[in-house]
């Protein structure tokens, strides 16, 4: 009873299993027919008919898990935008080009994000629960402006209608709670202020750690590449003909990437002309650098003298220096740089990276240059601020007495001024709010008109001019533009930047980025498909996409610098905002936790912000970063040693393989110092594995089922066709000339004396 | 493997030709159906290997398949199959000359139908030579199934793309 239910076990293992195991379809269904007839005959013997069905149930409901799974995983990989046109574009222009617009699709997400934080906690608040337009004096147009306020000049300029609007810091009131449910407004606009940094600081490090973690697995990353792509690279999946051609073109530029990364490894260099080249170039780069970093101080300077003279005398060009200036450089400097680096010879991929950071540079000086210039005229604007506060208080002092003097009465009603009349001081966080919105706003104007030109029309003159022109155009000078992968990924980052430097005085900025990457991204892939041509050299996109994220990273914490100096240390407009009335900004939050908040919890913050208590903190994650600093670098080192070793055990078995001696030292010694192995007889002649398959092709894949036993020999042989690689071969495998006289003679002693039989 | 599989297989089998194939499968039927007809099939018509596919799983080497060696095919194909077997049809598939081994004409044939034959000659002869250099570990400058077999069982794709749904 017992060996049956066993054997019955057996048969149903044998079941399971049966699917994994590497035998041809015939023979497999021959031993299910067996193994199911077996079973059947057996189990209803055992009583076990219930128990079988039930197991059927659970397979079943496990197949359908697993069948949910993989479809809510396709839903999900189905559900990311742009897939297919980024794969349209990966297969024409190659990795680098491509991953250009991942990064862009993936900054459209993080601002998407935002927006929501920002249209939902402050906006929204504002607009459904607060004064409607017109009702008090910062959310009216003031009675000056109101001819104007339609203009599309004055609108062009984000004045009128607009500056008055949502979309900016000056419309939100200062009411500490608005509404039915009460709702904090200058609390929630000051946290999601810095909440936008913060969640952006989390997304972009848990980014880095994710790329940082898709290390290598074990083979090298150079091991197989071409072997790889040779034999793994077509997916046999494809069955429609446009996704075929896609593929046969990634494929060839996966090649042609992979050739060009070979090629460099074996140039041969003269290693002092290029020093001296490399120095030079860094020479002339560093003064061109500099150069524009004084341009854009002067034309600040002259700005500023610009901004005390009278509007109307100033032509356009005067007036929109700055921009101009900066946009100006930010097309002419890359190109430069880029003409300067072929004095370099890099690799592309690190051609790149240079060309990266010294744009990097320029933009650098320049977004510091305008807020520099921005600062001062936010100082300025304070003043005049501080004497029209005097202004308005005084004529209130005015009103009062003259109103108590005349009708003897110290009861006086409320000064009854419409909205639009009031005197309105010059609103500084709007100012700089509007400054941001222009800049971006030309940004993105001057990248499109630079794409229509210098691509589109560029791609149409020459294709059309061709025809009719006496050298061919698409050959030589001008011929079809290259993607500018560098220049785009930092104008990327840049803007980036600016959004959060102006989404505390914009909160429609963020909105309006949305919008800017959405049409980016439509725009520029049909761009790149319809006008431009893959790189000359085509190279593949570093593995980690960290050097991006790096930069993010940095130009996060550059553009947080001006917002946290501005919220503890500039006071806000008396009039305008949220947080008009205070002294400084974050005294909102000070005010919450005395007001809102139970006793207890202030207590603890006092003691929370004492310096006493904030040093020792420092210090604790100064001694924390270095710790965890030492325990990385130990598993890195011990993860080189598992490499280290993985490849030592690597080549033993290459060289047992080859039948060569070890080329380890101490292997060497060991073997040196083994018992004499000429002594032991050389093994026998064995039927070398590969003629097994020979013959298994050569015979029918038909096996009768009284066959089987030989036809499992033969199975066996075939799934094992290698022998086991952890025994020494003592001879080298496969039908061939044989291997040289002399080495046969004491190899197979040295291999019997290494290890023993072969497993054969 | 299901028997449901099976059906489904036969009835793609029977619309291949639905004169030639029986309905009925009991008496076991010696019919074979054409290359031609079957890298026709939606599966596999875009496939540059199609040929070399259906000739690696028939008997007579010249791609005409019986049904049994029809489901073979698309067994070692899904993705049920173990990755031995599939290597062992990976390497009969790309061994264009049948002769156990991936020489270096083996490899440029292979190339050419990746590529559609974009490369020029430079560059494919130094793919080739890459590509042995690589996998060959007993220096005979042509890949045994050994070497090939070492070097596709660590691929991190070979399993998602040597992949057939039917």
């Amino acid at each position: 009873m017992e060996a049956l239910k066993e054997q019955v076990e057996e048969k149903k293992k044998l079941i399971a299993t049966l699917r994994n195991k590497p035998w041809r379809m015939k023979r497999r269904l021959v031993l299910l027919k067996e193994a199911q007839e077996f079973v059947e005959k057996f189990e209803g013997a055992l009583g076990k008919g219930k128990g079988r069905k039930l197991y059927a149930y659970k397979v079943m409901m496990a197949k359908k898990l697993i069948k949910f799974k993989r479809d809510f995983e396709n839903f999900k990989t189905a559900c990311i935008p742009w897939e297919r046109k980024i794969k349209d574009v990966e297969s024409h222009f190659g990795s680098s080009v491509a991953s250009y617009f991942i990064f862009l699709r993936w900054m459209y997400g993080l601002n998407m994000v935002l927006f929501g934080l920002m249209f939902g906690l402050v906006v929204l608040p504002e607009i459904l629960m607060g004064l409607p337009y017109g009702s008090i004096p910062r959310k009216t147009v003031p009675r000056e402006e109101q001819e104007t306020a339609m203009d599309f000049t004055v609108l062009n300029d984000f004045g009128g209608y607009i500056k008055y609007s949502f979309l900016f810091y000056g419309y939100f009131n200062n009411d500490r709670r608005i509404g039915l449910l009460q709702f904090r407004l200058p609390l929630s606009y000051l946290l999601v202020g810095v909440g936008i940094f913060g969640y952006s600081l989390m997304v972009v490090i848990r980014t880095m750690a994710r790329n940082a973690n898709e290390g290598g697995d074990g083979a090298e990353e150079g091991e197989f590449t071409f072997s790889w792509k040779m034999f793994t690279s077509w997916d046999y999946l494809i069955g429609n003909p446009e996704t075929a051609d896609n593929k046969y073109a990634s494929i060839t530029t996966s090649f042609k990437e992979s050739i060009v990364d070979e090629q460099e490894n074996q140039k041969d260099e003269n290693i002092h002309l290029r020093r001296f080249l490399r120095v030079l170039a860094n020479v002339l780069i560093t003064c061109s650098l500099g150069g524009s970093g004084y341009l854009i101080y002067f034309v600040v300077k002259r700005s500023q003298d610009f901004a005390k003279m009278e509007k109307e005398n100033l032509s356009w060009l005067e007036k929109n220096e700055v921009e101009f200036v900066m946009s100006l450089l930010g097309l002419v400097c890359p190109p430069l740089f880029e003409t300067i680096a072929e004095l370099e010879d890099y690799h592309p991929r690190i051609a790149l990276k240079w060309q990266l950071g010294r744009i990097f540079a320029l933009f650098l000086g320049n977004l510091y240059t305008f807020l520099f210039a921005l600062f001062d005229e936010v100082n300025e604007q304070l003043e005049t601020e501080k004497s029209i506060k005097n202004a308005t208080d005084w004529a209130f002092e005015q009103y009062y007495t003259n109103y108590s003097s005349h009708y003897n009465t110290t009861d006086v009603p409320p000064l009854n001024v419409h909205p639009a009349d009031v005197i309105r001081g010059p609103c500084w966080e709007d100012a700089v709010g509007i400054g941001f919105v222009k800049l971006i706003v030309s940004d993105m104007q001057v990248t499109y008109l630079t794409i229509l030109i210098g691509d589109f029309a560029r791609a149409v003159i020459v294709r059309f001019l061709n025809y009719c022109w006496c050298w061919d155009l698409e050959a030589g000078f001008p011929s079809y533009g290259e993607f500018d992968i560098s220049g785009n990924v930092l104008g990327l980052i840049f803007n980036q930047g600016m959004i959060w430097m102006g989404a505390f005085y914009a909160p429609g900025l963020v909105g309006l980025n949305v919008l800017r990457l959405l049409s980016s991204m439509y725009y520029q892939c049909w761009a790149v498909m319809c006008c431009n041509v893959p790189h000359e050299r085509v190279f593949k996109a570093s593995r980690s996409n960290n050097f991006y994220m790096g930069l993010l990273l940095l130009v996060l914490f550059l553009s947080l610098l001006p917002v946290i100096y501005t919220i503890m240390t500039v006071s806000p407009s008396f009039d305008c905002g949220p947080f008009s009335g205070q002294g400084k900004m974050y005294d909102v939050i000070m005010e919450t936790i005395e007001q809102d908040l139970p006793p207890f919890l202030a207590n603890i913050f006092t003691y929370a912000t004492n310096p006493g208590l904030i040093l020792p903190a420092v210090l604790l994650m100064v001694l924390a970063i270095y710790y965890l600093n030492a325990v990385s670098k130990g598993y890195q080192n011990a993860n080189l040693d598992l490499r280290k070793k993985m490849k030592m055990a690597r080549d033993e078995e290459k060289n047992r393989r080859n039948n060569k001696d070890s080329t380890n030292e101490v292997m060497k010694d060991l073997e040196d110092l083994l018992p004499n192995k000429s002594l032991i007889p050389p093994p026998v002649e064995e039927e070398p594995p590969p003629d097994v398959i020979v013959d298994k092709g050569a015979k029918s894949p038909k096996i009768k089922p009284g066959a089987a036993a030989r036809g499992v020999n033969l199975q066996k042989d075939v799934s094992l066709a290698a022998p086991n690689p952890r025994a020494p071969v003592t001879r080298a495998p496969g039908p061939r000339r044989g291997p040289p006289g002399n080495a046969r003679g004491p190899q197979p002693g040295r291999g019997r004396g290494r290890g023993g039989h072969p497993s054969r | 493997m299901s028997l449901l599989w099976h059906r489904r297989l036969h009835s793609r089998y029977h619309e291949l030709a639905p004169h030639l194939v029986p309905m009925d499968y009991t008496n076991d039927p010696d019919c074979k159906l054409p290359l031609a007809l079957i890298v026709n099939m939606p599966e596999l018509n875009e496939n540059p290997f199609r040929n070399r596919i259906v000739e690696s799983f028939s008997e007579d080497g010249m791609g005409n398949l019986s049904f049994n060696e029809f489901v073979d095919m698309f067994s070692v194909l899904s993705e049920m199959a173990p990755r031995e077997l599939k290597a062992i049809y990976a390497f009969k598939i790309y061994d264009f000359n049948v002769d156990n081994y991936l020489c270096k004409e083996d490899l440029v044939k292979t190339l050419n139908r990746l590529t559609k034959e974009e490369l020029t000659p430079e560059e494919v002869v130094l793919v080739c030579e890459k590509a042995i250099e690589e996998a060959d570990l007993d220096g005979d400058n042509k890949l045994s199934y050994a070497d090939f077999e070492n070097m596709i069982t660590r691929a991190p794709d070979f399993l998602s793309t040597f992949h057939i749904r039917i």
